[in-house]
């Protein structure tokens, strides 16, 4: 798992590159958590164009972050699932916590 | 004549091997030339019962082994994964969507319900001497013109 990050006019971006599972859940969640942290964003947008596999561990850990950031009021949204991460988030709900945007 | 095929590895419950076992399961199945949809949905469902065995089945420090079986009968697979672990309490409450024994570690609960998603049927058998998932998965995509 490799993570990229960048901030623009107020907005987190996050490139989660490789695969989540619970092999590189607590890396990613350790990752995410720090980034979260800085002050300078009101919103987070995670990018999942460079996923290539995730299961329900990866649920889990976006569910635990969207919990983190709920407290200081700055909503996570996604962006370009694959048809299978798309597939888990339906199933899940999570769209509901963290809506999708193009 | 039944096409039939089988294959058995068996490797440490450790999560590094999640992937191994994905893959591994993924490259037996293309002989049944499955759709890249039916392939991932086969390999998320492995990682559920893998990351299961990973995550539950030895709560102590020395990691015991899971068993990782594939069958195949005509267009069926047949995926059955097994641990001597510790075993799990209460399958049924185990298969509840959002239920999670470690509510404290940011664990959605909802393996069991995506291996459910994902493949026809899976079985679950559980005592004090360990769990074995079996998965069956019917491949609709199935051309036989590959089997050589």
């Amino acid at each position: 798992m490799q993570i990229k990050s960048r901030i623009s006019n107020g907005t987190l971006y996050v490139l989660l590159c490789g695969e989540l599972d619970e092999h590189t859940a607590n890396y990613t969640k350790l990752t995410l958590d720090e980034l979260f942290s800085k002050p300078n964003f009101q919103k987070i947008v995670i990018d999942l164009s460079e996923l290539a596999f995730m299961d329900s561990t990866g649920i889990g850990v976006l569910i635990g972050r969207y919990k983190k950031m709920k407290d200081k009021n700055i909503p996570i949204y996604i962006c370009n699932p694959s048809s299978h991460a798309e597939k888990i988030f339906k199933m899940t709900g999570l769209y509901e916590i963290m809506p999708k945007i193009v | 004549m039944k096409y039939s095929n089988f294959m058995e590895v068996t490797f440490k419950a450790l999560s590094i091997n999640e992937g191994f076992a994905r893959v591994c399961v993924a490259s037996f199945c293309v002989q049944l030339n499955p759709s890249v949809d039916e392939i991932t949905d086969i390999k998320t469902a492995v990682s559920e019962a893998v990351t299961n065995c990973v995550v539950h089945a030895y709560p102590n420090a020395i990691k015991g082994d899971i068993t990782l079986r594939c069958e195949l009968e005509d267009d069926v697979i047949t995926i059955t994964v097994i641990d001597k672990g510790v075993g799990i309490k209460d399958v049924e409450k185990a298969r509840e969507p959002f239920y999670t024994s470690k509510p404290g570690e940011d664990r959605s609960g909802m393996g069991f319900t995506v291996m459910e998603s994902f493949m026809d049927e899976v079985e679950v058998t559980s005592n004090s001497f360990g769990t074995t998932v079996k998965m069956t998965k019917k491949i609709v995509n199935t051309m036989s013109e590959v089997r050589c």
